[in-house]
């Protein structure tokens, strides 16, 4: 078997006295769809940033985080930004402040794209530049690309502007997609629309996905292992319909059972 | 016994695009009412006019069927007194330099009304689970979900028949959210509930009548166990096959 895309060993993330996550093992391996449960302040962003060595300064990490191989703790980004789109691109919550405002969305996307070539060893002329960005925004299915394309974020829904976001996620071409909340700024439709984009996305291009998530049915639909988190612990991991079909763990069962609760309401069993 | 309805309301910021149109509800005394709709539905709007803070372009609001009338200041204390509003953010909503005594008071002061208001705020504070001795404390001093206990025991205090909650659990983590909806729950059987939401796993637990709002408009209206079990409209069909369930089928 080969080595794992994220190899995340004894993991602790410290604010001054503070620990804000203790002692993570996380693994995914190619092709493999993990969630990562939490309520807030329990340390799942951090988690994700952690991974890809971009913790805002004054947080330290402690432990192993390999990603393709390379270690990320106490790297210089001079060599993290060899691994980084390459090995996982991130897609953020908030799809408006995670585009910049005054530039059209081609060109963000053509950013990535651009890099990448660089870094594979080529260059892109304008026009296959060009091309590349269409056929990204027509594989997110966002309507007219030539159009979307000439865009600023602000002319744009907020499903839209995370298609974007996504758009330039895939650019990078990551083996690892790791989404924060990807769909938790969204209405619920336009929710089920980009979790419907992202499953068959990562199906399409065999991405792994670490998907960062505190609803628990949307990452009951998602992921095929869920890690629960909770005050920067993994209190269980294991099979998504294991854990949630038995789970072990007494802060599992309480999410759980208030997930349900709703549930079972929507169902008319309450 | 019809507590609060509106009648008609249309409301916009330009011709071409109306943000309510021709919206009619009522509000009947001991009623649970979820309003659901997502962003840009005019939920928000709604509220806002059903609680005097705008005006409709066209149309009418009726507390106890006399016409509220922003303009006169003895009627919208006494609709005050009545009304009364938690908002989604817990963070924003409370002054941070006031203790929440001060917090809790705020609207037995502004809307005059007589008695002790530190016995009245402890009251309020109980109700919602907290003790008299939060009294002296910040709003820092609390987490999220005691924050939007704080928020209710200030809505309560002034002993309103009609509490409108802005996504007034969406702020909040889900363990938290429970409490806070059993909270409400408990409330909703002393006093009249208008529940604005785009969580209808919520709204189903929550409340007993359910209204959908789409693009300005009410698609659709019922009890809520039998709009859920079947539901006429297409929008409302394409919203609840959206919600996400736990249990994969």
């Amino acid at each position: 078997m080969s080595e794992p895309l994220l190899d995340i060993e004894n993991l602790t993330v410290r604010a001054g006295e503070a620990t804000l996550v203790s002692k993570l093992s996380l693994r995914i391996e190619r092709g493999e769809r993990v969630g990562l449960i939490g309520e807030s302040g329990s340390g799942k962003s951090l988690t994700a940033l952690a991974a890809t060595g971009l913790l805002p300064a004054g947080l330290t990490a402690e432990g192993s985080v390999l990603l393709s191989g390379q270690q990320v703790i106490g790297a210089p980004d001079r060599q993290l930004n060899g691994v980084r789109g390459t090995a996982a691109a991130i897609v953020f919550q908030e799809p408006l402040t995670a585009l910049d405002p005054l530039m059209r969305v081609g060109r963000q996307i053509a950013e990535p794209l651009a890099r990448r070539a660089r870094r594979d060893g080529e260059t892109l002329s304008r026009g296959r530049l060009r091309q590349a960005v269409l056929s990204l925004i027509d594989e997110v299915a966002l309507p007219t690309p030539e159009r979307t394309a000439r865009a600023y974020p602000h002319e744009l829904s907020g499903g839209q502007r995370q298609r974007v976001a996504i758009a330039m996620a895939l650019a990078c071409r990551p083996d690892l997609l790791i989404a924060d909340e990807p769909t938790t700024a969204l209405d619920v439709t336009t929710q089920a629309e980009i979790l419907r984009l992202l499953d068959r996305l990562v199906r399409e291009r065999d991405m792994a996905l670490l998907f960062i998530s505190h609803d628990l049915p949307v990452v009951a639909n998602t992921v095929e292992r869920v890690v629960v988190l909770q005050r920067g612990v993994a209190v269980e991991q294991g099979p998504t319909q294991t854990v949630f079909a038995e789970p072990g763990h007494e802060y599992t069962k309480s999410l759980l059972a208030a997930a349900r609760a709703f549930d079972a309401a929507l169902e008319g069993r309450a | 016994m019809t507590l609060l309805a509106a009648e008609n309301l249309c409301f916009g910021y330009s011709r071409e695009r109306r943000i309510l149109d021709d919206v009619s509800l009522s509000v009947e005394a001991g009623d649970t009412i979820g309003l659901v709709g997502e962003s840009g539905s005019g939920k928000t709007t709604l509220l806002r006019l059903l609680l005097g803070l705008q005006r409709p372009q066209s149309g009418s609001i009726r507390l106890n069927g006399s016409p509220l009338d922003p303009g006169n200041a003895a009627f919208m204390r006494e609709f005050r007194r009545q009304v009364q509003v938690v908002y989604q953010d817990p963070y924003s909503s409370l002054d941070p330099r006031q203790t929440v005594f001060g917090i809790v008071s705020e609207p037995l002061r502004s809307l005059r009304i007589e008695g002790n208001h530190r016995q009245m705020s402890g009251d309020a504070l109980e109700a919602v689970g907290l003790g008299r001795d939060v009294l002296e404390r910040y709003p820092h001093q609390f987490s999220g979900g005691q924050r939007q206990r704080i928020a209710i025991a200030r809505a309560i205090a002034p002993g309103p028949r009609l509490l409108l909650a802005d996504e007034a659990v969406s702020a909040l983590d889900l363990t938290t959210r429970v409490r806070i909806v059993e909270l409400l729950r408990r409330l909703s059987t002393q006093m009249t509930l208008l529940f604005v939401s785009h969580d209808i796993g919520v709204v189903a637990s929550l409340c007993k009548r359910i209204i959908i709002l789409e693009k300005g408009r009410i698609v659709e209206a019922g009890e809520t166990r039998s709009v859920l079990a079947d539901p006429q409209h297409p929008y409302s069909q394409r919203l609840l096959a959206s919600v996400p369930r736990l249990d994969i089928r």
